[in-house]
């Protein structure tokens, strides 16, 4: 979806973001805005901090300098009780769908709204059945998450992030570990509930078939330098970007620039 | 036809050593040392080309590969030129693809030597920071404790319940047979003494108080550190290891309450109760020795363990025992949330949760017996 270039907003703007563990720099310096409904991508190869950068967007990581803005908020300057408010205008997919597993899928997905909606019990249950309808689940209310298979655990996942009807999306590795068709099955979802929800969707994957199919924009961490060495459309990058790095990565290392 | 792995070399002329590798080369069977073509090498006149004949070259694997590496290492600072042309395809492709990518020497790990006092200073530094997060957990804790008191916790009820049944009726049993074992232990350790001054109606006294003011609370403490305290540790860890607290905590929701909240009140809940059973069961125990052994009537006993033990004994008891069940809930919870992120992480903090847990419930104990001894109680 080309997304009216005079229409654009920033919904998130990273700024001069280091990453650090301790004394170990993990990136640093980076930079990027994610508009209001694109779905961005966080790619590079394995290692490079990726995942660490979605933790950092999400709050479980401080960052070492710089800031992250939700529109025109500092995540990171807010107080606990402020960031845990823009928190729930988020959901989260974990890359192994952390469904709490001493809960049914239901419970899973009805937990948020028991926390911060003051829906009776009756709704909570619809908007729960509701929710797991949309991703293909009706029927598995009552099942455990180690009662079904990886893909459905992650598609549970989903249900329980989209519970609060979230302004962003963040999903964390979703194709990984699923076979090439649910992966594309996922893939359709992730642009369909963007399109229908009107939310901004931010993926870390590594998965060239899913860059390509859902990115309009992207960020290329690089783990050598250890900060971002491309910003763009990936389909752009793939075909102008001069870097020879993101080149081959987007090309799966089969061609390479010419005077390489 | 499983022959032996052979070595043999052959100088066609001056400058050049043919190396001929005959029978099966596999590392089960055993390989010739590299350390022969070395010699062969070093002798006169001096080799300036190699190559390798492999026509009676048997089945080979890592073995052979091993060989030829170690071979490449020692042609690496000689100008020899190898041919390897007369191996085995697959073992020439091999050898390529191993030495494709070069070794990665800054990788951090190995050979680094940390001075006596450097590491001191580590672990100084490791206990401090421990024992800091170990404060700041004990901190939220209380908040978590308070919000509950004011109604304003998040937690699930039935999830409360489901803990309470756990580490309440369903550790009955063990909890039993330990304390009748306690008791009986201790009238016979009382008697054999008692007996010798035909005072033995005191094994009464003696196992009555004894169970009520610190065996009981102490053999529930302990029990539950190792039933209860591991599995919180274990199951926190497993939540860790699969990103749910991550899940819980990007909710809002704060885990101390939704996690750590229910297992601390289902012990201190369940401890003082669990300790007036053990109690009770530990004097059944030294009731059956004294009746069974020492001639003693049963009203006797019955009249003698009432007269010894008085209520603040039994109170003492019962609020040692919530204590300890508040240290048992604390240390399971808190390795748990530290646990690392791989499933050796969570085994490593069911162990420790243990090993916290009854070191604090012995510290605390002592503190008692010398706060007690001083008020008087």
């Amino acid at each position: 979806m080309a997304v009216d270039a005079t229409k654009q907003e920033a919904h998130i703007t990273v700024r001069n973001l280091t990453m650090a563990y301790g004394d170990f720099v993990i990136q640093r310096d980076l930079s990027f805005t994610v508009n209001r409904g694109e779905v961005f991508i966080i790619m590079g190869g394995s290692g490079c901090g990726k995942s660490t950068l979605m933790r950092h967007m999400i709050g479980l990581k401080t960052p070492a300098k710089g800031e992250v803005l939700y529109g025109e908020k500092d995540f990171w300057a807010a107080d606990l009780e402020d960031r845990q408010r823009m928190m729930r205008h988020f959901g989260v997919l974990y890359q192994s769908g952390a469904l709490w597993s001493s809960m049914t899928l239901a419970e899973n997905v009805a937990l948020p709204l028991e926390e911060y909606t003051d829906l009776s019990p009756n709704d909570i249950r619809e908007v729960a059945s509701l929710k797991l309808a949309l991703v293909g689940l009706a029927g598995f209310e009552e099942f455990y998450p180690s009662e079904i298979s990886g893909g459905m655990q992650k598609r549970a996942g989903l249900a329980r992030a989209m519970a609060l009807d979230p302004d962003i999306l963040f999903f964390d590795e979703p194709s990984a570990g699923l076979d090439p068709i649910s992966a594309r099955l996922l893939d359709d979802l992730i642009l369909e509930l963007r399109d229908s929800l009107g939310a901004t969707v931010v993926v870390v994957t590594h998965e060239l078939a899913s860059i390509f199919a859902i990115a309009d924009n992207s960020v290329f961490l690089d783990p050598e330098t250890r900060t971002m060495i491309a910003v763009g459309n990936p389909k752009t990058l793939r075909d102008e970007s001069e870097d020879p790095k993101v080149h081959r990565f987007l090309t799966r290392g089969e061609s390479t620039l010419p005077g390489e | 036809m499983a022959s032996q792995a052979q070595l043999s070399f052959d100088r066609p002329d001056n400058r050049t050593l043919i190396v001929r590798l005959a029978g099966s080369w596999r590392v089960a069977d055993g390989v010739p040392s590299p350390s022969a073509v070395q010699d062969e090498l070093e002798s006169d006149p001096p080799v300036e080309c190699i190559r390798f004949d492999t026509q009676n070259l048997g089945a080979w694997d890592t073995g052979l590969l091993i060989f030829l590496r170690k071979l490449q290492d020692g042609f690496a600072n000689r100008q020899v030129e190898v041919d390897a042309g007369g191996l085995p395809e697959g073992a020439g492709r091999l050898l390529n693809l191993a030495a494709a990518v070069p070794e990665k020497k800054d990788t951090g790990k190995g050979a680094k030597r940390t001075s006596f006092l450097a590491m001191v200073g580590g672990e100084v530094i490791t206990a401090v920071a421990s024992t800091a997060e170990m404060v700041r957990f004990i901190g939220e804790a209380t908040i978590a404790l308070g919000a509950f008191l004011r109604g304003r916790a998040s937690y699930r009820r039935s999830e409360l319940m489901l803990i309470i049944q756990e580490c309440g009726a369903q550790a009955l049993p063990i909890v039993s047979l330990i304390s009748f074992l306690v008791g009986l232990i201790l009238a016979f350790v009382g008697a054999v003494q008692l007996m010798q001054f035909g005072a033995q109606i005191y094994v009464a006294d003696l196992v009555g108080i004894a169970m009520v003011r610190e065996m009981g609370a102490m053999m529930a403490a302990i029990i539950m550190a190792g039933r209860t305290g591991a599995a919180f540790a274990a199951q926190l860890g497993t939540m860790t290891v699969n990103e749910e607290i991550d899940a819980l905590k990007t909710l809002g929701i704060s885990p101390m309450e939704f996690l750590v909240l229910p297992r601390m009140l289902a012990l201190i809940l369940m401890m003082p109760l669990l300790c007036l059973y053990a109690d009770l069961v530990g004097m059944l125990g030294g009731l059956l020795v004294g009746v069974g052994m020492l001639d003693i009537t049963f009203v006797e006993y019955f009249n003698q363990t009432v007269g010894a033990v008085d209520l603040n004994d039994i109170a003492l008891g019962v609020v040692k025992s919530a204590v300890f069940g508040v240290l048992v809930a604390l240390s399971g919870c808190l390795r748990g949330m530290q646990s690392g992120r791989s499933a050796s992480a969570v085994g490593v903090a069911a162990t420790s949760a243990v090993v916290t847990a009854i070191v604090f419930i012995i510290v605390t104990d002592a503190i008692f017996a010398v706060v007690t001894n001083i008020i008087g109680v």
